[in-house]
């Protein structure tokens, strides 16, 4: 069985028909992992034991002739800023190094008992912060489509495992285009759902009102089928929405004639890659011989964007970070003699050079004097950003836009320069501050053979018709 | 315009310590990051009200149904389990299998 072939659908298939027992396909993917991974660095721990008690039990059934839950057998990857009960959990940070968590994320958990087996946890910025995955505490990933460039980030690891074949799908969060942007850079899909669809419990909080968890796939039928097991209202996150969870491959395959396709002039302007425009334009020529109504449409206030997200998310980040002070769990510095020079020592050692410049930015614009002018300011610019999408989707079903303005940068290339790597997410923060869902989906390559990505944004709870969008692109792209 | 003394109390406020070289480097960046953060300015947003979240949001737009006041989103205060002691003390640095331990506090 070439394992590198197999989708969600597919690998639960050879395990129901019998093609193979989910026991021999983790022994197929750890092989891959084992001979791979070194050169990528995708990731960083892998649970081998919790897998193959995973693939026994699903094995057990399939021998019993049960029914099979709907992901049994697919082997998974899960970014490590999950918890995952007895497994190393470290958000990419050296202050978690030695972190075993004591409980498991809810999606973690429900994608378990839908039969997924978990290989391993994913490389990542350090807390989820950073848009190369060189801010990983450990070790950068390479993209696996080119080594010498970065796979995007945060979600580094999980963009990767999917685009290197050593995972049929994975798990990521997405704060302000940590899934969608490394989806882009490695030319696989990436889907960020609506804020509250799916249940933050046991992620580790970058920035809460901004953080967002949703998968990674081959195709968008994968992240589809994924979701369907991740979404759901679930007390323990008091902001998970209680709306009903639709079938999400109920419309996938629906035709897009008719569709209204917003394309907002904002997201094609200067600092665009010329390959990435012409790539996103085909894409969207496309949708207009499938029959969709291409409809030019305006987010004045995207350039504040940027700016807005900073403030929010590092406000945010200063907070959700305090808890990192070496006492009840992480490392901690033995030379502080009193309790606040421990506390300093600690997160000295502990968190690197880009956390560091976040908590600082966030206390600052936390801080007396400077409350009003940065943090109620940009919560304020906020509001007009999700009002943008707001009166654009009174006109259009679905927005069209690139998700980065460049393919895959160098590694290193950005590290100097963290207001340059900032403007790598200017066109995903956007749906973070608003709360909306987006995808990102492969749209054609670049002259180098780069990746390149298209992202669709829907209304408030919309997957169904992002989905349905990204399937028909990717249908049209591939013909 | 941060300055280095701006820098020194705001990592007191963060708990952190940095190096001669971080406070350097920090003052460059913060001053580049909020010099861009600045344009911000540009807008008047006297009568717009802040954006704490989302899900308020979705609350007052009527965006979707079933989110009417998010009244599920309250539970009774009631106790409920919570990690065994054991379990919560797993990952302490320093305890003495009761406490987390930390450096002496108080000085006698």
């Amino acid at each position: 069985m070439n394992i590198d072939l197999l989708t969600v659908d597919s690998a639960r298939t050879a395990v129901l028909e019998k093609q193979t027992t989910a026991t021999a396909l983790v022994d197929a993917f750890y092989k891959k992992i084992d001979a791979e991974d070194a050169a990528i660095g995708a990731y960083l721990t892998l649970c081998k034991e919790r897998a193959y008690q995973q693939a026994a039990r699903v094995d057990a059934l399939a021998d019993k002739g049960d029914a099979l839950p709907p992901l049994a057998g697919v082997p998974i990857a899960v970014k490590d800023v999950f918890a995952t009960k007895d497994v190393r959990t470290t958000a990419g940070s050296k202050i978690l190094a030695n972190f075993i968590s004591p409980y498991d994320a809810t999606v973690v958990a429900r994608l378990e008992a839908a039969g997924a087996i978990i290989l391993g946890k994913t490389n990542c910025d350090e807390f989820a912060m950073g848009s190369s995955n060189e801010n990983s505490g450990f070790h950068p990933v390479h993209n696996p489509r080119d080594h010498s460039r970065v796979p995007g980030g945060s979600s580094g690891g999980s963009a990767a495992v999917v685009a290197a074949g050593t995972a049929v799908a994975s798990i990521g969060s997405d704060t302000g285009g940590s899934i969608r942007q490394p989806a882009a850079f490695c030319g696989v899909v990436g889907l960020k759902p609506t804020y509250g669809r799916v249940s933050r419990y046991g992620l580790i909080a970058f920035a809460s009102s901004l953080d967002h968890v949703g998968p990674f796939g081959k195709s968008v039928k994968d992240t589809a089928l994924m979701l369907q097991q991740m979404a759901g209202r679930e007390p323990l996150d008091s902001t998970s929405a209680d709306v009903p969870v639709p079938d999400y491959l109920d419309q996938i395959e629906q035709p897009v004639r008719g569709l209204r396709i917003g394309v907002p002039e904002e997201y094609f302007g200067e600092g665009l890659d010329p390959e990435v425009r012409s790539a996103v334009e085909a894409g969207i020529q496309e949708l207009a011989k499938a029959g969709c109504e291409i409809v030019p449409i305006s987010l004045p206030y995207t350039k504040y964007a940027i700016p807005t997200y900073y403030v929010v998310a590092t406000a945010e980040a200063s907070s959700n970070l305090a808890r990192y002070d070496g006492v009840r769990y992480g490392a901690r510095a033995t030379d502080g003699k009193t309790l606040a020079e421990m506390y300093r020592r600690t997160r000295d050692a502990g968190f690197g050079a880009e956390v560091k410049r976040r908590i600082m930015l966030g206390t600052y614009v936390l801080s007396a004097g400077y409350y009003d002018a940065y943090y109620l300011k940009a919560q304020r610019v906020r509001r007009l950003l999700a009002s943008d999408f707001d009166q654009a989707f009174t006109k259009v079903d679905a927005i069209v836009t690139p998700t980065t303005p460049t393919p895959a940068f160098k590694l290193g290339e950005k590290m100097n320069d963290p207001l340059a790597m900032y403007l790598a997410d200017i066109f995903t923060v956007t749906a973070n501050l608003a709360g909306i869902p987006g995808i990102s989906i492969p749209c054609g390559k670049s002259r180098a053979g780069l990746p390149i990505g298209m992202q669709i944004l829907g209304k408030y709870f919309d997957e169904p018709m992002v989905l349905r969008v990204g399937h028909a692109v990717e249908h049209a792209m591939a013909g | 315009m941060v300055t280095d003394k701006d820098v020194s109390y705001v990592a007191d406020l963060a708990h952190l310590e940095l190096t001669e070289d971080e406070r350097t480097r920090m003052l460059k960046d913060l001053n580049s990051i909020l010099g861009y953060i600045d344009r911000l300015n540009e807008l008047d947003t006297t009568n717009v009200e802040p954006m704490a979240q989302v899900a308020s949001r979705l609350d007052e737009g009527g965006a979707t149904s079933g989110t009417e006041g998010f009244a599920y989103a309250m539970r009774a205060d009631e106790p409920r389990p919570s990690l065994p002691h054991k379990e919560a003390l797993r990952n302490a640095p320093a305890s003495d299998g009761v406490f987390f331990k930390v450096p002496k506090v108080i000085e006698r």
